[in-house]
């Protein structure tokens, strides 16, 4: 597969280390009542479709660029490579 | 001053293999810049003033007597003659203040020069990068023999330097050596593989 | 001295090879000459050899079927000794002075096989033979049948021996890749490069032109091989181009990714020196042209396997491309008018032909005689094909005697490479094929096909075709370029799959699958095509059934009174043809399987005579044996004493090193840790404990803040990189906005440690400042220089337990500084030491390391629970305090020694109460590390035991059924040496 790299432009996917699902940018609020229940959803209860999926990949091999890549698990076929950061921040994360 | 003396990560002499000559380099000293948050023009400036350029993603500033080139966002890695700046890392802090988080790297990279008529096909043995496509001042990361290496062509058109992990230079001067007789033409013909 | 060799029989006039050049070969020991351009197949059959193998499960003589990579049948042994190589297509062979070649599948000779029993006991291995008469009993089938079967059935033999040729790997990028250099490939690349793109032009054949190298055929008036050799020859010239014959293109993989093979030194005995056999490129293009071709199919009839049978179309490319007779008396047998083309070639060679057309209406022939309405019933000839017998259209009878019988059941389309993508083929009437599915999302991205691939099997719609592809796939603008003239005949057929009868005939000759085995799976109730195959084994092994799947379908189809399409067809997946495992793995075997990581210490640790480990790609020195020391057990004690007694130094540069800088460093290692970091004081270092997000321990290490907003980060040797990985994920993907920086210097640094009483006395001598216990007390940091000014960085910490130090220079000092250091310490007596007295250390001392940070444990389990700090948010901080992580009987990390303290503790060993029984439900915990300590004189071990914080002083019993070993230990303290820490703070 090749991803498009919103930097560096199309590199080849052995270049990069996959983890799956990007609802893990969204990490529940430990403070919060049902911190407990949240995390074990946020750790245990990913999806895993066969089409459209949003999952992380790591650039290891280059930038070292967390990204969110929008693929169809089905047919391969990739939608929209974000950097992860910026979507984090567009999720509300900061620090 | 001290009286320790540096051993090079390999000591190899430079070989010539048909039309490509493989030399380690063990006179580039190195260290990484990384913009603080919020510091990415003064850091920015900082590197201009430096190299005369902010290099930009997949580029290499080919200045001296320091070079920069991108290594991920926001970071870049600086080169410069080893012999006249051994404490490159220390010059960057003064210079960066905490616009930077700068990192020492002169230890962590092998350094082959590699030169020749050939040296692209000797890249299209080595690493997934389009080699052929490739400007002066271009730089790619990429695996060579499972190896995360830096490819930067440089300004002459047969040149790139490759910056490999130290601790594997063996192998990474290997790779390069088994690699440049595959593509070496036989001597007295006038075409390494037939074409048809 | 030259052997005899017999005259080439069969060699006619003409053709694409070099008569100047004779080579001598020799098959199954018989030596033979042929001329460069030869295929072994072809210089055979120059020679009158038809027989050729074996068949898999009948033992069946064979010959050729192709002359082309679609052979089911003609597969032999090449060469000898370590380069033996079986399974070789004879009719892509390309032939060399001196080639060796044998025939496979025999027990005997070829012309008098043993197993040739297997085809009277025919009845009794019938589809699905395996799963049925070979059942009973049970305890047969492994120990009787199975082997019996296996060396009846099969192919050819490995050397055993290692492959002595070398293989590279590559990677090439283009704009437009054309597969098939045919009329419409070449015509393809011709359009494509002529405007200036990047184009890869690769053909499998070492002769680039595909068939048209096989015709009699002109192009411009001119003979079309003249035309395919002076198109490649502009190729050849244009530096945008980049021809590769002999190169298979064996997959379409994702977005534009191809893999071929290229067969730099098969048709050499021997590679030249340094030189690989074979390259497998990883072609990344924008655009592909499939210009693949088609294969000729063949019709099944009784007996149609013989030597001497085979396609139409190969009997052709013999005879115009090769000057070779199958035989000087040949006969057709065809449903279409190319197999009328066949006949006029081989008649105007001087051979004979007879053409049975099972059209009513056939073609007039000119000067061969036509029997309209005829079938083949029958062949004789045991070795090889002497008689064909034919049911003439009056129903009558007639044996023609001939050796050569060309059957065309019409064309297929080569549509291997568009099902890649799972792309189904679709069935087109007129041509009674299967046909690549143009529709949109139906080809692989990016790909586009032309030529007879395509169902275009007009030399003119071709070369039309290509050009059309090219121009099309890259959104060239512009007038077509000038497409040369050439036949424009059309495809005139009556579909027919099989001649009716009593007897055998066969679809897959490689499987031995017959019309009855087809029969017989249906009946059966295999009615899926996909079933089909498994069941039969139609279409699978070498040829994957290029020649034979289409048959299968029309008798499925026929059986189901179904039509072909209803049936449908199974698709194809890479490879094209079958690659071998040497070039898959390229230059990364034996020594070079993996990069070596060497220490900065190696040189000097190689000069010490020391022991290597691997760890991960690093090498380790794991001891340094010494004169008179004959076990590494002697090494490894004496190492440990000696340290223990007055000071030892090991290099530990593995450990992983991340630089973390920011304002927010301590913030960012707060999250990353679940002990805090936020008020360790500049130049102090602390043990630092990760956890997964599920509160399973990660990984550990140390972190020392060398400044208010710099911190140097240690990790396990083996987790350096999934460590920093993982920090780069929270660090980008949980806490985008912290200032924090991050950067690998596992490298950068030659680190020792420096243990032992004495390990002051020595840095003393090195490093340039102060480092009393006062100036620099236990767990203390800093910036210091060394022999006078040389940055460095000191840390006083201790994996061994002992007062110690690990101190960092810039790895290109790392072996002045080892050998500086073994001179300081030269009155001590210092010693090196290597991972197993490190790892003897740890365990006296009780401290966790791989086997215990083994992703099933937790701090609590680790007995480090307190350190989970619940003031603030780190990650894996919420789910370790979950209720099944915390069960008060649960492990807990201990020691143990053995009762009799003679005993040896075996690792992985379980623990069982003292008395009870031996079994899951009432196992206590296990063993995680084991040693002799040398320092107590007796093994110790380190172990998970429930409740164990509660249990020191039990007696247990160690059990491990594996090894056989029980034995009582008692419960104690993990901390075998030195538990209240004394020596580190000395």
């Amino acid at each position: 597969m090749i991803i498009d790299h919103p930097l560096l432009g199309p590199r080849d996917s052995s270049e990069f280390t996959y983890m799956g699902d990007a609802a893990l940018i969204d990490r529940p609020d430990p403070e919060a009542e049902d911190a407990a229940q949240a995390f074990y959803e946020y750790a245990y209860l990913r999806d895993n479709p066969a089409g459209w999926h949003r999952e992380l990949w790591f650039h290891e091999a280059g930038d070292r660029s967390w990204l969110v890549v929008t693929r169809n698990t089905l047919t391969h076929e990739i939608s929209n490579v974000e950097l992860a950061r910026d979507v984090a921040r567009s999720r509300g994360r900061s620090a | 001053m001290h009286d320790l003396t540096p051993t090079p990560a390999l000591g190899v002499e430079a070989r010539t293999i048909g039309s490509v000559t493989i030399t380690e380099n063990s006179g580039v000293a190195l260290a990484s810049v990384a913009a603080r948050r919020g510091e990415s023009d003064v850091c920015a400036n900082g590197l201009k003033a430096l190299l005369g350029a902010v290099p930009e993603v997949g580029r290499a500033v080919l200045h001296d007597p320091e070079a920069g080139f991108w290594m991920g966002p926001d970071q870049w890695m600086i080169g410069a003659p080893m012999a006249t700046h051994e404490d490159l890392a220390d010059q960057l802090k003064v210079r960066f203040g905490t616009a930077a988080s700068v990192t020492e790297q002169s230890g962590a990279w092998v350094v082959f020069d590699v030169t020749g008529d050939s040296m692209p096909d000797l890249c299209e043995l080595l690493c997934n990068i389009a080699i052929r496509k490739m400007k002066a001042g271009d730089v790619q990361r990429t695996v060579i023999h499972q190896l995360g290496c830096f490819v930067i062509r440089r300004a002459s058109d047969d040149h790139i330097r490759i910056l490999g992990p130290r601790a594997a230079a063996g192998s990474l001067h290997h790779a390069l050596v088994t690699a440049a007789k595959s593509i070496a033409q036989a001597p007295g013909t006038a075409e390494g593989r037939p074409v048809a | 001295m030259r052997m005899k060799t017999a005259a080439q029989k069969n060699r006619l006039q003409g053709g694409q090879i070099d008569r100047e050049t004779e080579l001598t070969f020799t098959f199954d020991g018989k030596r033979y000459r042929g001329h460069g351009g030869d295929t072994l197949a072809s210089a055979l059959l120059a020679n009158g050899v038809r027989l050729m193998g074996r068949s898999f499960k009948y033992h069946r003589p064979r010959g050729p079927v192709s002359a082309g990579s679609e052979e089911p049948n003609a597969l032999v042994e090449l060469r000898s000794g370590d380069r033996q190589e079986p399974n070789t297509r004879a009719t892509t062979a390309e032939l060399f002075d001196g080639l060796q070649a044998r025939s496979q599948n025999r027990l005997g000779s070829l012309s008098f096989d043993l197993l040739a029993v297997n085809d009277r006991l025919s009845n009794f291995l019938t589809a699905g033979f395996y799963y049925k008469t070979f059942m009973w009993p049970k305890a047969f089938w492994e120990k009787l049948y199975e082997p019996v079967i296996r060396r009846a059935a099969g192919l050819g033999s490995l050397s055993l021996r290692e492959d002595p040729d070398v293989y590279d790997k590559g990677f090439l990028h283009c704009d437009l890749l054309v597969i098939g250099a045919g009329p419409a490939g070449l015509m393809a690349a011709l359009t494509a490069a002529r405007s200036g793109v990047d184009v890869i032009l690769a053909d499998e054949d070492f002769r680039m032109g595909g068939r048209l190298n096989a015709e009699t055929l002109t192009i411009d008036a001119a003979p079309a091989a003249d035309w395919a050799a002076r198109t490649v020859a502009e190729l050849a010239d244009l530096p945008n181009v980049r021809l590769m014959p002999r190169t298979t293109v064996i997959g379409a993989f994702d977005h534009g990714i191809y893999g071929a093979v290229e067969r730099v030194s098969d048709h050499l005995a021997a590679p030249q020196p340094d030189k690989p056999r074979q390259i497998l490129w990883r072609i990344y293009t924008r655009r592909t042209v499939l210009a693949a071709g088609a294969i000729e199919r063949p019709i099944a009839f009784q007996n149609n396997d013989r030597p001497g049978i085979m396609t139409a179309s190969a009997l052709r490319t013999y005879a115009n491309r090769y000057g070779v007779a199958v035989d000087r008396r040949a006969m057709i047998f065809t449903n279409n008018d190319d197999g009328h083309r066949t006949a006029a070639d081989l008649q105007a060679k001087g051979i004979k032909v007879i053409v049975a057309d099972v059209r009513p209406e056939t073609p007039r022939a000119l000067d061969y005689e036509v029997l309209a309405g005829a079938q083949v019933t029958d062949t004789m000839g045991r070795l090889g094909l002497t008689f064909v017998k034919l049911q003439l259209a009056d129903g009558s009878e007639r044996m023609v005697e001939c050796g050569a019988l060309g059957v065309s059941g019409g064309w297929n389309p080569n549509v291997h490479m568009t099902c890649h993508h799972r792309g189904r083929p679709q069935w087109n009437e007129r041509l009674a094929a299967f046909v690549p599915d143009s529709r949109p999302g139906g080809l692989p991205e990016g790909m586009t096909v032309a030529g007879a691939a395509n169902g275009d099997f007009s030399t003119a719609a071709a070369l039309e075709g290509g050009a059309r592809a090219a121009r099309a796939v890259l959104d060239l603008r512009g007038a077509l370029p000038e497409i040369p003239k050439a036949e424009d005949r059309p495809v005139r057929l009556q579909p027919f799959w099989q001649v009716k009868g009593a007897g055998r005939a066969w679809i897959d000759q490689q499987n031995d699958v017959t019309v009855k085995d087809v029969t017989l799976s249906h009946q059966e109730g295999f009615r899926s095509v996909e079933h089909l195959k498994r069941y039969t084994t139609l279409g699978m092994a070498t040829d994957q059934g290029k020649t034979a799947n289409i048959g299968g379908l029309a008798i499925m189809a026929e059986l189901a009174g179904k039509s072909i399409p209803e049936v449908g067809t199974t698709i194809f997946r890479p490879p094209y043809t079958p690659v071998a495992i040497g070039v898959l793995g390229g230059r990364h075997r034996g020594q070079q399987f993996h990069p070596k990581r060497l220490t900065p210490s190696h040189a000097w640790a190689q000069e010490q005579g020391a022991v290597f480990v691997e760890v991960g790609n690093w090498l380790r020195a794991q001891w340094f044996p010494r004169t008179g020391e004959t076990t590494w057990r002697e090494s490894v004690d004496r190492e440990v004493l000696a340290t223990r007694g007055s000071v030892g130094v090991c290099d530990v540069t593995t450990l992983g090193k991340v630089d973390v800088q920011g304002a927010d460093a301590a913030e960012f290692l707060n999250r990353i840790y679940c002990n805090g970091f936020a008020k360790l004081p500049v130049g102090k270092t602390r043990y630092g404990l990760m956890l997964r997000e599920d509160g399973i321990a990660m990984d550990d290490g140390t972190a020392a803040r060398l400044a208010e907003d710099h911190f140097v980060v240690t990790t396990t040797t083996a987790n350096a990189l999934s460590v920093y990985r993982h920090m780069e994920f929270v660090r980008q993907c949980l806490v985008p906005d912290m200032d924090v920086q991050l950067i690998s210097t596992t490298e950068a640094w030659a680190q020792f440690a420096v243990a032992g009483p004495k390990a002051r006395r020595v840095l003393e001598k090195i490093v340039d400042q102060d480092i009393s216990n006062d100036a620099f007390p236990f767990m203390a940091c800093a910036n210091v220089t060394v022999c006078g000014g040389l940055r460095a960085r000191l840390f006083r910490i201790s994996f061994s337990g002992e007062l110690a130090y690990e101190i960092a220079v810039p790895t290109a000092y790392g072996d002045a500084l080892i050998r500086r250091i073994m001179a300081a310490g030269a009155e001590f007596g210092i010693t090196p030491y290597g991972t197993e007295a490190l790892g003897v250390m740890r365990i006296e001392k009780g401290h966790a390391a791989g086997n215990e940070l083994n992703g099933t444990t937790t701090a609590l389990n680790l007995g480090m629970a307190r350190m989970v700090s619940t003031k603030k948010d780190s990650i894996g901080a919420v789910l370790s305090r979950r209720e099944g992580l915390n069960d008060p009987g649960g492990l807990r990390q201990v020691g143990i020694r053995p009762a009799d303290r003679a005993d040896q503790i075996p690792a992985g060993a379980h623990l069982m109460a003292a008395t009870g029984p031996v079994d899951a439900a009432h196992d206590q915990g296990y063993v995680s590390s084991a040693c002799y300590s040398p320092t107590l004189g007796h093994h110790i071990a380190l172990a998970f035991l429930k409740n164990g914080a509660n249990r020191l002083g039990e007696t247990l019993r160690v059990v491990s059924p594996l090894t056989g070993v029980e034995l009582a230990v008692e419960v104690c303290s993990p901390h075998f040496v030195d538990p209240e820490g004394d020596r580190l703070r000395a």
